[in-house]
C-alpha cells in the first residue's frame, strides 16, 4: 500500500464470524488418548501454547485434534486445520500447508475453494506480528508429519 | 483503588498541571493510527520524546559530532564538555555523591549484567546467596541465574501475595549471613508496584549484602535519591526517561565501583597499555570502554533537563491521578479483572477480559488507535504467580489525558462487541 494512503480499517476483516465462533467452541479440541504422534508447539513472545495429536497409516492421517491455550487466531487457526485435515492424504496435507502458508504472508491470489473456511484467515496478512499466531499450528503439524520431534517454535 | 501511601512523597502544587501546554512538546502525539488518533499508552515499554530532546539530539550530529575525551580539535573538545556536562546532570538528578559513581551503560539490562559480572562474579563463591523477588523483569532474574551457574551462588525470591506486593516477612527468612547479592526492582514492570526498597535496603545492610536497585520503571515516576535510599548500585534507562533508546546509567558507590574490575576492555578504559599488561583507567571511565553512545548521553541529558523543569512531583501526582480515574472507570467494565492491586502503585493498569486472549485485545486496540502491550512483559515468573499465560497493560505518563483513559474504555468495550 503507498504511503499516506489511509487504511480502510476494519477489525472484522480479522476477527470474522467463522474465527470468532471457532474461538468459542473449538472443534477437535481434547486429547487424542491412541495418537501415534503428539508433538508441542510453543509461541514464546505470547505464551501460546498447544499440542496436536495425530493418527496417521504413512498415507493418511486419520484423525487429529489439539489442546493447549492462546489467542483467537491461534486457536480458531488450530480448529478449522484440525477439520481441514482429517481424513486427508499426506500428499494432500502438504499442498494445503503451502496454500495456507501463501495466504497468510502473501498478496498472491489464493484458490478460496480448495482453502475452504480456512479463507477466512485471510486477514491475517495485513497484521505480521500475528502471523505467528496464525500458523503455529501449522508449523506443529507440518514438523510432526516430517517426523521431527522437537518442539515447535515460532521465534 | 487507593494510592495515599504513593500520594505521601508528593508534595502538593497549587496549580493544577497543565497537560496540554506539555503534550505540545511530544510531536508524536498528534500522530494517528488506522484513522484515529494515537492514545498510546505503552508509555512502561518506551515512553515518547519531546522537541527538546530530538532537537538536541539533532543539533548535536548538525554542529558537534566528533569523538570525545580524545581530540585536540575545537568540536571533540565541544562534544566532550556536553558529554561530561550530562553526566553532571545525571549525578544531580539521582542526588549521586559524585560524577564518578555515573557509568554510562546501554540500559539498565547492561547496568545489571555489569554488575553481576564485574562485582559478583568476583566476590561470591558456591554457598553464597542472592535474593531477588518473583515481581521481576527478566533483566533482573536472567543476570541472575547465569552468575549463580558461574560461582555456584543459590539464587532465592521473594515472593509475593495476590495484589503483587512483595511479602517481606518472607524476606526477612530469606536473609541470612549467605546473602551477598540482593536485586530488587523499584517499580513493577508489569503490575506498577512501588516497592518499599529503603526498607530492602536496609535489611540487607544490616545482614552485611549488597544492594542493586533496578529503577528502570521509577525514574520516569518518582525522585530518586541514592544517597538516601544508601543503596549500592542503582540502574535505569534513558528511553523510559523521554530520552533516547541504547543509553542507561549505572549508579555504584564509589568505594564499590574503585574494588570492581572493568567489564569490557577497550579504548578509553584504559590508563597506559604495554603488550604485556594494562593499567586501567580512574573511575568512571574504567566502566567506559570504547566510544560511547555520545549523542544518546547528550539526549539524556537534555531529558533530564526536560523532566527537571516540568516538575516530577507535579507530574507524579497527576499520573496517580489518572491512574486512580482509569482504575475507577476500568473497574465498571463487566468481565475485567485487575492484575496487580498493590496498595502502593503507580502509572500502570495491568488487566485481563474474561474469554479473550490479552493478544487478541492488543490487536483490537490498536484498530482504536489506542497503542497498550499485550503478553507476558518480560516477566513470566509474575503471570505464573497469577496462573494466567499474558495480560494487556496499559501504562501512562504525564502527557496522557483522561480522554485517552475514556479512548481505552470504549476500545474495551469494542473487544467485548467483537467476542460476544
Amino acid at each position: 500500500m503507498p504511503e499516506g494512503i489511509q487504511l480502510m480499517f476494519d477489525i472484522k476483516d480479522l476477527y470474522q464470524e467463522v474465527i470468532v465462533d471457532h474461538n468459542r467452541s473449538p472443534r477437535n479440541f481434547g486429547k487424542l488418548d491412541d495418537a501415534d504422534t503428539t508433538l508441542e508447539g510453543f509461541n514464546p513472545l505470547c505464551g501460546d501454547k498447544l499440542t496436536l495429536y495425530l493418527k496417521t497409516d504413512g498415507k493418511k492421517i486419520n484423525d487429529i485434534a489439539f489442546d493447549g491455550s492462546g489467542c483467537a487466531i491461534s486457536v480458531a487457526s488450530a480448529s478449522l486445520m484440525t477439520d481441514a485435515m482429517k481424513g486427508m492424504s499426506l500428499d494432500e496435507a502438504e499442498i494445503l500447508f503451502n496454500e495456507f502458508h501463501n495466504l497468510v504472508t502473501t498478496d498472491d491470489d489464493y484458490d478460496a475453494e480448495s482453502l475452504g473456511k480456512l479463507a477466512a484467515l485471510a486477514g491475517v496478512k495485513d497484521y505480521p506480528a500475528r502471523v505467528k499466531c496464525a500458523s503455529l499450528c501449522w508449523h506443529t503439524l507440518h514438523s510432526a508429519l516430517q517426523g521431527d520431534h522437537t518442539p515447535v517454535k515460532t521465534e | 483503588m487507593n494510592n495515599s501511601n504513593t500520594a505521601k512523597t508528593i508534595t502538593n502544587t497549587s496549580a493544577p498541571f497543565d497537560v496540554d501546554r506539555f503534550r505540545k512538546d511530544f510531536p508524536i502525539l498528534n500522530e494517528q493510527v488506522h484513522g484515529k488518533p494515537l492514545v498510546y499508552l505503552d508509555n512502561a515499554a518506551t515512553a515518547q520524546k519531546p522537541k527538546q530532546v530530538i532537537e538536541t539530539i539533532d543539533a548535536y550530529y548538525r554542529e558537534t559530532n566528533s569523538n570525545i575525551h580524545r581530540g585536540v580539535h575545537t568540536l571533540s573538545e565541544k562534544a566532550t564538555v556536553i558529554y561530561e556536562k550530562a553526566r553532571g546532570k545525571v549525578k544531580e538528578f539521582i542526588n549521586a555523591a559524585s560524577t564518578k559513581e555515573i557509568v554510562f551503560v546501554r540500559g539498565a539490562t547492561e547496568g545489571i549484567n555489569l554488575v553481576a559480572q564485574s562485582f559478583g562474579r568476583n566476590t561470591l563463591k558456591a554457598g553464597d546467596e542472592i535474593i531477588i523477588t518473583e515481581l521481576e523483569h527478566h533483566s533482573n532474574i536472567v543476570p541472575w541465574q547465569i552468575l549463580s551457574e558461574q560461582t555456584g551462588a543459590t539464587l532465592k525470591y521473594i515472593p509475593i501475595n495476590d495484589a503483587g506486593e512483595l511479602i517481606l516477612e518472607e524476606y526477612e527468612k530469606l536473609l541470612s549471613d549467605k546473602t551477598r547479592i540482593v536485586a530488587v526492582g523499584h517499580i513493577s514492570n508489569a503490575l506498577g508496584t512501588i516497592n518499599p526498597i529503603k526498607n530492602i535496603i536496609d535489611k540487607a545492610h544490616a545482614v552485611g549484602a549488597k544492594v542493586i536497585v533496578d529503577g528502570a520503571q521509577a525514574v520516569p515516576h518518582t525522585r530518586v535519591d541514592v544517597k538516601d535510599l544508601d543503596c549500592d548500585f542503582y540502574v535505569f534507562s534513558g528511553h523510559k526517561l523521554f530520552g533516547p533508546t541504547g543509553i542507561g546509567v549505572l549508579y555504584g558507590k564509589e568505594a564499590i565501583l574503585e574494588s570492581m574490575p572493568p567489564y569490557q576492555g577497550g579504548g578509553d578504559m584504559i590508563q597506559m597499555v604495554t603488550m604485556e599488561k594494562s593499567t586501567y583507567n580512574a573511575l568512571p571511565y574504567k566502566f567506559e570502554a570504547g566510544t560511547p553512545h555520545i549523542a544518546g548521553v547528550i539526549g539524556l541529558g537534555a531529558a533530564i533537563d526536560y523532566v527537571s523543569e516540568l516538575g516530577l512531583e507535579a507530574a507524579a501526582q497527576y499520573e496517580i491521578e489518572l491512574l486512580d480515574y482509569a482504575s475507577e472507570q476500568a473497574s465498571q467494565v463487566p468481565g475485567l479483572n485487575f492484575v496487580g492491586t498493590a496498595k502502593s502503585k503507580t502509572s500502570i493498569l495491568s488487566f485481563t477480559l474474561d474469554g479473550i486472549h490479552p493478544h487478541d485485545i492488543g490487536t483490537i486496540l490498536d484498530g482504536e488507535g489506542v497503542a497498550i502491550r499485550a503478553g507476558h512483559h518480560c516477566a513470566m515468573p509474575v503471570m505464573e504467580r497469577f496462573n494466567i499465560p499474558a495480560t494487556a497493560r496499559a501504562s501512562f505518563a504525564f502527557y496522557n489525558t483522561r480522554q485517552e483513559v475514556d479512548a481505552l474504555i470504549q476500545a474495551i468495550d469494542k473487544c467485548q462487541k467483537v467476542f460476544n
